[in-house]
């Protein structure tokens, strides 16, 4: 090992540059929870609602359901997944989701 | 009229007992009549800091709970004249600290004090919505780090729907904030939100920037308000902030990292420091 090998094998690797990252998720979250502050939070209410009419039409299982929300500067997506039962003959491992 | 001033963050551990101690010191030396109070019952640390933990004998909950009178709990700083300080219980839980009560204190400190300080303890439970209740004006302090901006910008909605002020729909609690722990190495680096990503997204007017700095560790090994240590970056920026506290203009320092400048720098110029 040479001098130089010496160096620069103990030079550490620029680091990246996160701060930037660190702004920009601030300042998302902080947007949805300033308007939390003055608004109650629906997403609750908005899955049982939800959930009440699915189960008007089949009978499904309240604890296959999956809601899941990412919050964006531009746009949010709320994503609710419901397990629906399969039919009769082919109930159980293989029940259909959608 | 008496100032009540909330010390306060959200998150723990990013600066306000240091805060508090600092700004209190320093609005007393410039001949302010200045107490200030420890709001973390069961946690008691401005005694420490302000090097006043030998001559503790009573404190907050045994004026409330009229165990003592308001003047013997009070304890005179040996180093400023117009300083005192009104210790936590260390024994006692939280639900010790009434709103009547503490209301009777601040309204009693009121009428012989420029300045009543108030440093909150963490979080946004009982004992932090007590210590900024009362308030007028608020030094929110932050470091620079996602979470406690984000605590910060919490607080201030509290502030701005909790308060005694926000209650009764008088002129809101006036806002300040304290950036602290501030290293310039790093945000250079890109490693540490600057301080202008602070301003944008908090969005409120700044009273001062604390750097990073061992002197804050050796004030509080001896007890002595960092503010004191006058050779000190923290000492230095502490006493700016106070003066910006008091109305006057201050240009901010301490902001660029402290190494040689380099060519481009000397050749173009660098913002002031
Ligand atoms: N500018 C600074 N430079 C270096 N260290 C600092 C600085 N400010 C505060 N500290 C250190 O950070 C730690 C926490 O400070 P301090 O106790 O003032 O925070 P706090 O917000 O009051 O905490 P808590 O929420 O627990 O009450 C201490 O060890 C203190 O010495
Ligand atoms: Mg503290």
């Amino acid at each position: 090992m040479s001098w130089l090998d010496y160096f620069r094998a103990n030079r550490k690797p620029e680091p990246p540059a996160t701060a930037s990252a660190a702004k920009e998720r601030l300042q998302i979250v902080l947007a949805h929870e300033r308007i939390g502050r003055t608004r109650e939070d629906f997403l609750p209410k908005l899955q049982m609602e939800l959930v009440a009419v699915v189960a008007r039409y089949v009978a499904i299982d309240p604890g296959k359901v999956n809601i899941n929300l990412d919050r964006g500067g531009d746009m949010s997506t709320l994503a609710i997944e419901i397990e629906l039962p399969g039919p009769p003959s082919v109930r159980g491992p293989r029940a259909a989701t959608g | 009229m008496a100032q009540v001033i909330v010390v306060t963050s959200g998150k723990g551990g990013v600066g306000k007992t240091t805060t508090s101690a600092a700004i209190a010191t320093g609005l007393a030396q410039r001949g302010k009549k200045t107490v200030v109070i420890d709001f973390d019952v069961g946690l008691r640390n401005l005694d420490l800091i302000m090097g006043v933990e030998r001559r503790v004998v009573f404190d907050i909950v045994n004026v409330i709970q009229g165990e003592a009178r308001l003047n013997q709990a009070l304890i005179r700083d040996k180093r400023v004249d117009t300083l005192s300080i009104l210790p936590a219980s260390q024994t006692r839980d939280k639900d010790a600290l009434t709103r009547e009560g503490v209301a009777t204190i601040i309204d009693q400190l009121k009428e012989d004090h420029d300045f009543i300080l108030c440093d909150s303890p963490a979080g946004i439970e009982k004992g932090a919505l007590l210590a900024l209740y009362f308030a007028d004006q608020a030094i929110v302090v932050t470091n620079p780090e996602v979470s406690s901006v984000r605590d910060s910008d919490r607080i201030l909605g509290v502030l701005q729907s909790k308060s005694k002020r926000a209650e009764e729909k008088r002129d809101k609690v006036k806002e300040h904030l304290l950036v602290t722990r501030y290293d310039p190495n790093r945000v250079e680096r890109g490693e540490m939100l600057k301080l202008e990503d602070i301003r944008e997204i908090l969005a409120i007017p700044l009273l001062g920037v604390i750097p990073e700095n061992e002197s804050v560790l050796r004030a509080s090994n001896t007890g002595t308000p960092v503010i004191m240590d006058q050779e000190s970056a923290a000492g230095q920026a502490y006493k700016d902030a106070v003066s910006r506290f008091l109305g006057e203009d201050v240009p901010h320092r301490f902001l660029e990292p402290d190494k040689k400048p380099g060519l481009f720098k000397r050749l173009f110029g660098g913002r002031a420091a």
